[in-house]
């Protein structure tokens, strides 16, 4: 009896001591060195993995920052400004300093003021059925509304609205990685600036059929009218293929152009109620009522 | 034992409703909506611009590369406008709008001509004329014809195969032309044998058309270099390199071409094109379109213009039944389902199937009982499960390596798979990042 | 055209009439000459305990995905319905009840649902059940009644072993071959079913109508049941003609022990087995292989549900390296 038990205590030892022998040449012989910086940056960085950067993860976007002498063209948008400060103070190089941006929904095209035309048979992925065919309504523009982008999303910033059938971007979560703008078929998704009080206008709507067409489809389409255009002090509006884009580097929100759009395709967020005016009070209410989709 | 292709195939209900139906000239559409995209490559540049009179056959886009082919005006009329039409994927694409002229005699001449049986042009005239005069593969695939007859110099053609396979259920339109074109389609095969300097034909047919293969083993008879093959009838044998493997036991090497193992393959809606535009100097400006469904008061076989909306056809075979839910453009397995019916024919239309309610839902996807269902009926050896699997996961790589790229999207899959999951789908999707990805390498 | 807006959908737009319920159903009347053979010998046990496997199989499949993981249910499906007869035919006819409860809680908690449920289990489920109440009560689980002729009262007191039980004593205590076949059934006897082991696995005749039915209706291959068997013939036959004093004959190893219901019923489980014809061939001689040698040298007399479960653990690696050979792959342009 206690010479199997004797006889087993030894064979366990001899093993461990073999092992550990094993594992000590195999780790001096393979050992790699690593810039000891990499993983002091790396530490520096949201470790989020949400590859934003460009990069498939943290780490390699780190070695990136260590490895290349000027990385002023490479950006954390998730840290943002202060990571890349801290990045910048840890390798003594030069950052660039970006404004922050949060994704926005560019179609409003919801079942109510886009009628369903077809009905779609098949695997529930933007990017299958944009494959297959230009989607359930007659906007082939438009959002799919089978939530590519909500999948793709890391930080549960986005959802689909089950009355609308659109996505909806909750802005505090939003860390502008950019997955839902490369996950989207159709580009609804745009970073745009995020201003104070997170103060944003925008063209929703992505149809470039001549004004007729792209009405049918839907009714808060942008019928390239161009109403928008003449009232912009700033000509931050510029007008191509039938679409009104609003330029967020010329744009200072003066909101001029929300109440001349007649099919109420400019969005507006986060701003006080405009002063009652008897012309304009009719159009506010139905921009308010559109509001809800895009700042939950 | 009828000769057929060995690994997987399925044998849906064949339907072929029309097949006693012969071809029907369809009236002169008020209309025609020619896009000028209608063949694999690179689109044709329009040449023609709003108000222009056209004639009947006239260039009005001309070819906008190696692989591109010329558009001919389907009418006399005149240009009303460059504008944009829906293809078969619902998206809008440039197209040529024309209003036919109804006072002009020339857009009621019927393709009737007397058959014309010596060739006087000589290999390279013939070749220069199949690329003048917009030729692309009927079949479905549209692949400009002139790019298939241009031989590498490092290969050597011996046969030349007719595909009169037609292994699509419903769509009969090959096999009224085989039946009432049949001498015509035989010159058409001898002006391409002579064309591209080979002395073999083999003409495939599936056993479903015995009175088409009847009657071109009698107009055959005693001549020497055109073969008739009766095949067994098995879907996908109408794809390129199922019928090469069913008729010459050859296998076409994993991403090549027929022209590698010697073998030039031709529609016979194709050939029949080629006669006409060889012998009689007609482009291609219209083709057979078979329009059928259980539900239609009168399915038929029809010479359409290129550019006629789908609904000018379905109202010539009195409308769509009430219960209609689905409107296919091409056969049941491989058409592709249309948005609305302002769709117009193009150069690969060959059939508008009309799906009724009760079949034209799909099943409700269930889990994978790893049957291997899918793996028998491939015709390609491939694994669709896994490949559906690799995709949905986003595993493209991994698919890559599997072969996606080489699955020929025949939907033997989708059809048999008792779970009724969408393979096909799936796997489409995966090919089309499986490509993006082996462009970026 | 109806007001009902057209549906678009991709290709292919027809569909085979095969789903995986009827698929599912037709094994279940491949069953059924099997059951009603089993009705025969063993009379109300039969019925009771196959009875209580259905239910209780459907009942767990039911809670647990209404209450644990909270899922659409898949009762319907038809694959709860099989695990519960396929383990009832497993069991011998007189076990207590509770037992084959138990059995069905391994079966489709542990074996089917903790997997990921229908299609995403490795193992056979029914097998793991019958291998859990296999090792958990072995003394219930080899308590065979003597099937009597005619027998439809609840007579079970007469216990007797199989025959392969039979064997292995006897070779254990040193008896030769021609001693050992005194005792046991004649083979005619085995091949229509009087003889005593598990509910399913009397009746070669039976099970082979079922099989040949599945066959036919193309629900399963011929690749696995055909190797199995082959396999297990061929390798007694081998030791057979080394020492016929010493090891019975391969047709008493095809005919008891389960195998025939092994190799048509369990083994050709749709999810559980390889997916191309090459892999099953190599799956079932697996399967006779370990089969055979688990009968010969390991301590339990039938040895396939075993065997099923260690081949099903290789079925991913199977599916892995033996693939259809893809179009095109073969390089041999030959130009006449």
């Amino acid at each position: 009896m206690t010479e199997s038990i004797l006889n087993s205590a030894i064979l366990l030892t001899l093993l461990g001591i073999v092992s550990a022998l094993i594992l000590y040449v195999v780790s001096k012989k393979f050992y790699v060195y690593e810039n000891p910086l990499i993983s002091e940056v790396e530490d520096l960085l949201p470790a989020a993995n949400c590859a934003g950067c460009g990069f498939p993860g943290c780490r390699s976007f780190a070695e990136k920052l260590v490895n290349t002498d000027d990385i002023s063209d490479l950006f954390c948008p998730v840290g943002g400004n202060e990571v890349m400060k801290l990045v910048s103070d840890a390798l003594g190089k030069e950052v660039a300093e970006k404004d922050p941006t949060v994704a926005v929904v560019r179609c409003q095209g919801s079942c109510d003021v886009r009628p369903k035309t077809t009905e779609y048979q098949g695997p529930r992925s933007c990017a299958i059925s944009a494959l297959i065919y230009s989607g359930e309504t007659d906007c082939q523009y438009g959002c799919l509304g089978d939530g590519d982008c909500v999948d793709a999303c890391k930080f549960d910033a986005m959802y689909m609205d089950e009355t609308t059938g659109l996505p909806v971007v909750i802005t505090d979560k939003c860390t502008s990685c950019g997955m839902c703008v490369d996950a989207c078929p159709r580009d609804i998704i745009e970073m745009r600036p995020k201003h104070k009080r997170d103060l944003k206008i925008f063209v929703g709507c992505l149809n470039e059929e001549k004004g007729g067409i792209a009405k049918r489809a839907c009714s808060v389409a942008c019928i390239g009218c161009s109403k928008c255009l003449d009232v912009c002090p700033k000509e931050a509006i510029v007008i191509e293929n039938n679409l009104a884009y609003i330029d967020p580097a010329y744009c200072t929100l003066c909101r001029k152009c929300v109440p001349v759009c007649p099919t109420h395709s400019i969005i507006e967020t986060n701003f006080p109620p405009r002063k009652e005016k008897k012309a304009e009070a009719k159009v506010t209410a139905k921009v308010e009522s559109i509001k809800p989709q895009n700042d939950a | 034992m009828l000769k057929t292709f060995p690994k997987g195939g399925i044998h849906p209900s064949e339907n072929k409703i029309t097949s006693a139906k012969p071809i029907k000239r369809l009236p002169l559409p008020k209309v025609v909506y020619v896009p000028i995209s209608q063949h694999i490559g690179i689109p044709a540049e329009i040449v023609v611009d709003r108000k222009d009179k056209v004639e009947i056959g006239q260039v009005i886009a001309r070819s906008g590369g190696y692989v591109s082919s010329n558009i001919h005006s389907p009418v006399a009329g005149t240009v009303t406008k460059l504008d944009k039409i829906v293809d078969t994927r619902g998206y809008k694409k440039q197209c040529i709008v024309i209003r036919s002229d109804v006072k002009n005699e020339s857009n009621f001449q019927e393709n009737e001509y007397p058959l014309k049986e010596e060739i006087s042009l000589q290999p390279e005239e013939i070749l220069k004329r199949i690329s003048d005069y917009g030729i692309v593969g009927l079949g479905g695939a549209t692949f400009p014809s002139h790019v298939k007859l241009q031989v590498k110099k490092d290969k050597i053609l011996d046969c030349l195969i007719v595909n009169g396979v037609e292994c699509e259920p419903f769509l009969t339109a090959d096999h009224r032309l085989m039946l009432e074109k049949g001498r015509e389609i035989l010159v058409g095969i001898r002006i391409l044998m002579y064309a591209l300097q080979i002395d073999r034909a083999i003409i495939g047919i599936e056993n479903n058309k015995k009175d088409a293969i009847d009657l071109f083993r009698n107009l055959t008879s005693g001549a020497s270099g055109i073969q008739i093959a009766a095949l067994q009838v098995k879907y996908p044998q109408g794809g390129e390199k199922q019928l090469i493997r069913a008729l010459l036991k050859r296998e076409v090497p994993k991403n090549g071409l027929p022209m590698d193992v010697g073998v030039v393959v031709h529609n016979v809606g194709t050939v029949f094109a080629i006669y006409q535009a060889i012998q009689h100097n007609r482009p291609l400006m219209e083709r057979v379109v078979t329009v059928t469904g259980k539900k239609l008061n009168d399915p038929s076989n029809f010479w359409v213009k290129i550019g006629t909306p789908v609904k000018d056809l379905l109202d010539a075979v009195g409308g769509v039944p009430e219960d209609t839910r689905k409107i296919v453009s091409g056969g049941p397995m491989m058409g592709k389902a249309l948005k609305n019916t302002d769709v117009p024919v193009t150069k690969g239309t060959s059939g508008i199937l009309v799906i009724s309610e009760d079949e034209a839902s799909r099943g409700e996807p269930k889990n994978c009982i790893r049957c291997g269902e899918c793996v028998d009926v491939c015709p390609m050896g491939l694994e669709p499960h896994l490949l559906m699997n690799l995709s949905e996961k986003g595993m493209y790589e991994k698919a890559l390596e599997e072969d996606i790229l080489t699955c020929i999207e025949c939907g033997s899959c989708s059809y048999v798979c008792p779970s009724h999951r969408p393979l096909l789908d799936y796997i489409r999707f995966g090919k089309s990042i499986g490509k993006q990805l082996e462009s970026n390498k | 055209m109806s007001d009902q807006t057209i549906i678009v959908s991709s290709s292919p737009h027809v569909h085979s009439e095969r789903t995986s319920e009827k698929l599912m159903y037709d094994v279940v009347l491949a069953l059924l000459p099997v059951f009603l053979v089993s009705l025969y010998v063993f009379g109300i046990n039969a019925l009771i305990a196959t009875i209580t496997a259905i239910i209780s199989c459907l009942l767990f499949e039911y809670l647990i995905q209404k209450f644990i993981l909270k899922t659409k249910t898949t009762i319907t499906d038809g694959s709860a319905l099989i695990t519960g007869i396929l383990l009832a035919f497993n069991l011998p006819a007189g076990i207590p009840v509770w037992m084959i409860v138990v059995g069905s809680l391994v079966a489709i908690g542990v074996g089917k649902l903790s997997f990921g449920g229908l299609g995403f289990n490795i193992f056979n489920p029914a097998l793991v059940g019958r291998v859990f109440l296999l090792v958990s009560f072995p003394v219930q689980m080899t308590l065979w009644p003597v099937p009597i002729e005619n027998n439809t009262t609840l007579v079970d007191a007469v216990t007797g072993a199989t025959t392969l039980g039979l064997i292995k004593e006897g070779v254990q205590f040193g008896q030769s071959m021609s001693e050992i076949s005194t005792q046991i059934p004649s083979t005619v006897d085995m091949f229509i079913g009087l003889t005593s082991g598990s509910i399913g696995e009397m009746s070669a005749l039976a099970l082979l109508i079922g099989g040949i039915f599945l066959i036919a209706r193309k629900v399963i291959s011929w690749h696995i049941p055909v190797t199995v068997l082959a396999t297990i013939a061929v390798m007694t036959g081998v030791f057979w003609i080394a020492d016929p004093g010493y090891y019975a004959n391969p047709l008493i190893h095809v005919l008891s022990g389960g195998a025939i219901l092994g190799a048509f019923f369990m083994a050709t489980d749709l999810v559980t087995s390889p997916v191309t014809k090459k892999g099953m061939v190599i799956f079932a001689i697996g399967i006779g292989i370990i089969t055979v040698v688990i009968r010969l040298f390991g301590s339990y007399p039938e040895g396939i549900s075993f065997a099923i479960l260690i081949m099903n653990a290789f079925v991913p690696l199977i599916n892995r390296y033996f693939k259809p050979r893809r179009f095109g792959s073969r390089i041999k342009a030959k130009i006449m």
